[in-house]
């Protein structure tokens, strides 16, 4: 037997003795930084919170902005002045028609970025902005706040007020895995990604009462608590089992119809849930 | 036998060896015993369980922290408790940052997708350190179970020490020895209506999933199906929190899981797809399909 015995912190160099003098890549880079997508944060009327959400991923956030995306376009981060072309644009805050700037910077997304995420309550639903009717100091006359999707085509939502971390984050690695993953990667954030592109078609208003409409007047509510879960201003409590929502406190930010599991259950996607949340995990580490 | 039954490493028939526990629980105690030994070795910080609520049999989902809490929570009532509702309150109120939850294949459905997609759960994710479910073949609005207890069997909800479905029948059984049966052909058409959509019998999603179906009396059916739920039945099992056997040695056996199991899938598909034409060129929606 061959005297192999190394002390733990020398670890065998694997080279081969005929070539021992040449340089020798035994593996490539594994952060191809080439192959890194471009984001862009675009700020329309919200109130920075889904940023603050997309920075709360801390480390993860590093390590997308090392490994995975460019930050290419983004309000205080990235010092750009005009949208330029992009992989990704994920658009906070809703657009006020009264202001012809943010009009035209939304439909310059819509040139510029390949795919279009509304991140946030506000940006896929109006969210709180669709109480605002004007008046308020400096702009009064700014008064009407559309979700962007009434603006323009949207690709992909990530509801709720404010959006997790953790959502922004999933959509992020898959994002990069549908544009620069192997094919099966490609499959699985497809697949991943498909209701959050169903819900951008679904349209731009929401509330509690989807609940209702969408959940319990179609039989299909089972009354796990997922929606009250979900709520941020804790406007849903559960009577005997089904929910029942407080509309004077909703602020129509879409998190419980998005949450429920009744809303969609994509099965090929969820059952294989113990090896995605590993990979996800796996990615940001 | 197929999908089913869902990924599994370990299928086995099991008791716990606590008899406090197994004087209240409705089966083989395996829920709240995985739970107790969790908590005791810290590797959950609480767990949300249904519990007794101010009116009889009506369940209330609650966060319990210590032992004592939990065994409050012993037994199955067999109407709508919303655990999921307190998911992220858990971690907020409670602070707790290992949850434990219990719940129907349904309620393992909802903490997977809310893992998975996190709309409005933030922080919640990687909080979840042990996720039990319960068999169940359906459930009921909670004025049913009044109906079916005190019309049906004729007893007070108040007198009443235990219910249960099982062997085709639903029994309820009386503080004063008192036992009613009834056929399930009466109670099937008080069911939630959710129900009749769904597509899991043995809670395919959970860590660790247990039922009585397939084990004799006061046992329980259990399957493994995560790294988690494998290393916390392990460890637990080396504790000697339970005794086992192997479930090709007992009656009815895993044939009979299995038969059930696809008696439902088979069933609640078929209203799935009724549902594609419920009206004149109107369909009922579909949520495997789409949130539209
Ligand atoms: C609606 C329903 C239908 C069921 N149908 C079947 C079936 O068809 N076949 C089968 O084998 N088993 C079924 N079960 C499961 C079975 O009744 C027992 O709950 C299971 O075997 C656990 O028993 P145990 O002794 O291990 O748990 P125990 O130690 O007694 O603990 C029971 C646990 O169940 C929880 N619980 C009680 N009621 C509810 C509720 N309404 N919703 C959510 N959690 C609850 C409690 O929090 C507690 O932690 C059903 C349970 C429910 C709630
Ligand atoms: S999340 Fe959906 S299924 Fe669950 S209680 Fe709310 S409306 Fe019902
Ligand atoms: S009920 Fe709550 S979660 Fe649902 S839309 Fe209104 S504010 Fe959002
Ligand atoms: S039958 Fe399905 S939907 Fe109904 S309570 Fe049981 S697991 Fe939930």
């Amino acid at each position: 037997m061959k005297d192999n015995s190394v002390k733990p912190e020398e670890k065998p160099v694997p080279v081969k003795a005929d070539v021992e003098k040449k340089a020798v890549v035994l593996q490539k880079e594994d952060k191809p930084v080439a192959d890194k997508i471009k984001v862009g944060h675009v700020h329309m009327s919200g109130c920075t919170g889904c940023l603050v959400s997309l920075a709360d991923n801390y480390g993860g956030l590093l390590t997308i902005l090392d490994k995975y995306a460019d930050l290419v376009y983004g309000l205080t981060l990235a010092d750009v002045r005009h949208i330029p072309k992009m992989d990704v644009a994920l658009v906070e805050g809703s657009v006020c028609i009264q202001d012809k700037i943010s009009v035209d910077e939304i439909k310059e997304t819509r040139e510029k970025a390949a795919v279009v995420v509304a991140v946030g309550g506000c940006a896929c639903y109006g969210n709180i902005t669709r109480f605002a009717r004007g008046g308020q100091t400096n702009q009064p006359q700014h008064e009407s706040f559309l979700p962007v999707g009434d603006l323009i085509k949207v690709d992909v939502y990530i509801p709720g007020c404010a959006p997790t971390p953790q959502l922004i984050r999933n959509v992020c690695v898959m994002a990069y895995l549908l544009l620069k993953g192997n094919k099966d990667q490609q499959d699985l954030a497809k697949k991943y990604l498909t209701p959050l592109m169903q819900l951008a078609e679904r349209g731009t208003e929401a509330c509690g009462c989807d609940l209702m409409y969408d959940v319990v007047n179609q039989g299909l509510c089972m009354g796990c608590g997922s929606c009250a879960a979900a709520c941020p201003v804790r406007a849903i409590t559960h009577e005997y089992g089904k929910p029942n929502v407080n509309r004077e406190m909703c602020i129509k930010c879409g998190a419980c119809y998005a949450q429920c599991p009744r809303s969609f259950f994509n099965f090929d996607v969820i059952t294989g849930f113990e090896g995605i949340l590993e990979a996800i995990d796996g990615a940001l580490k | 036998m197929g999908t089913e039954l869902g990924n599994y490493k370990l299928c086995i028939s099991a008791r716990s060896t606590d008899k406090e526990i197994l004087k209240k629980a409705q089966d083989g105690g395996i829920v709240t015993q995985i739970f107790k030994y969790a908590l005791e070795e810290g590797i959950i910080d609480g767990a949300i369980v249904s519990g007794p609520s101010d009116e009889p049999w009506r369940p209330r989902p609650f966060v319990a922290t210590t032992v004592e809490e939990l065994m409050k929570s012993r037994g199955t009532r067999y109407n709508i408790s919303p655990n999921v509702s307190f998911i992220k309150e858990a971690t907020r109120s409670y602070g707790l940052d290992r949850i434990g939850i219990v719940g129907t294949p349904c309620q393992m459905q909802a903490v997977r997708k809310g893992q998975l997609y996190p709309v409005g759960l933030r922080d919640v994710p990687d909080k979840i350190a042990l996720a039990i479910g319960i068999f169940c073949m359906e459930n009921f609005p909670y004025q049913s179970i009044k109906q079916l207890v005190e019309d049906h069997a004729a007893m007070k909800l108040e007198s009443v020490k235990k219910m249960e479905i099982g062997k085709g029948k639903f029994w309820v059984y009386g503080e004063r020895g008192q036992v009613v049966q009834l056929p399930l052909k009466v109670t099937h058409k008080y069911e939630q209506p959710g129900c009749h959509v769904c597509l899991d019998y043995v809670a395919n999603l959970a860590d660790v999933s247990t039922g009585s179906v397939g084990s004799p009396d006061g046992w329980s059916t259990v399957f493994v199906r995560t790294k988690k739920g494998d290393d916390i039945w392990s460890k637990a099992i080396a504790a000697g929190c339970f005794e086992t056997k192997p479930i090709e040695q007992v009656k009815p056996g895993l044939e009979l899981v299995s038969k059930l199991a696809n008696e439902k899938i088979t069933k609640n598909q078929k209203t799935v797809e009724e549902r594609a034409k419920f009206g004149v060129n109107k369909a009922l929606r579909n949520p495997y399909i789409s949130p539209k």
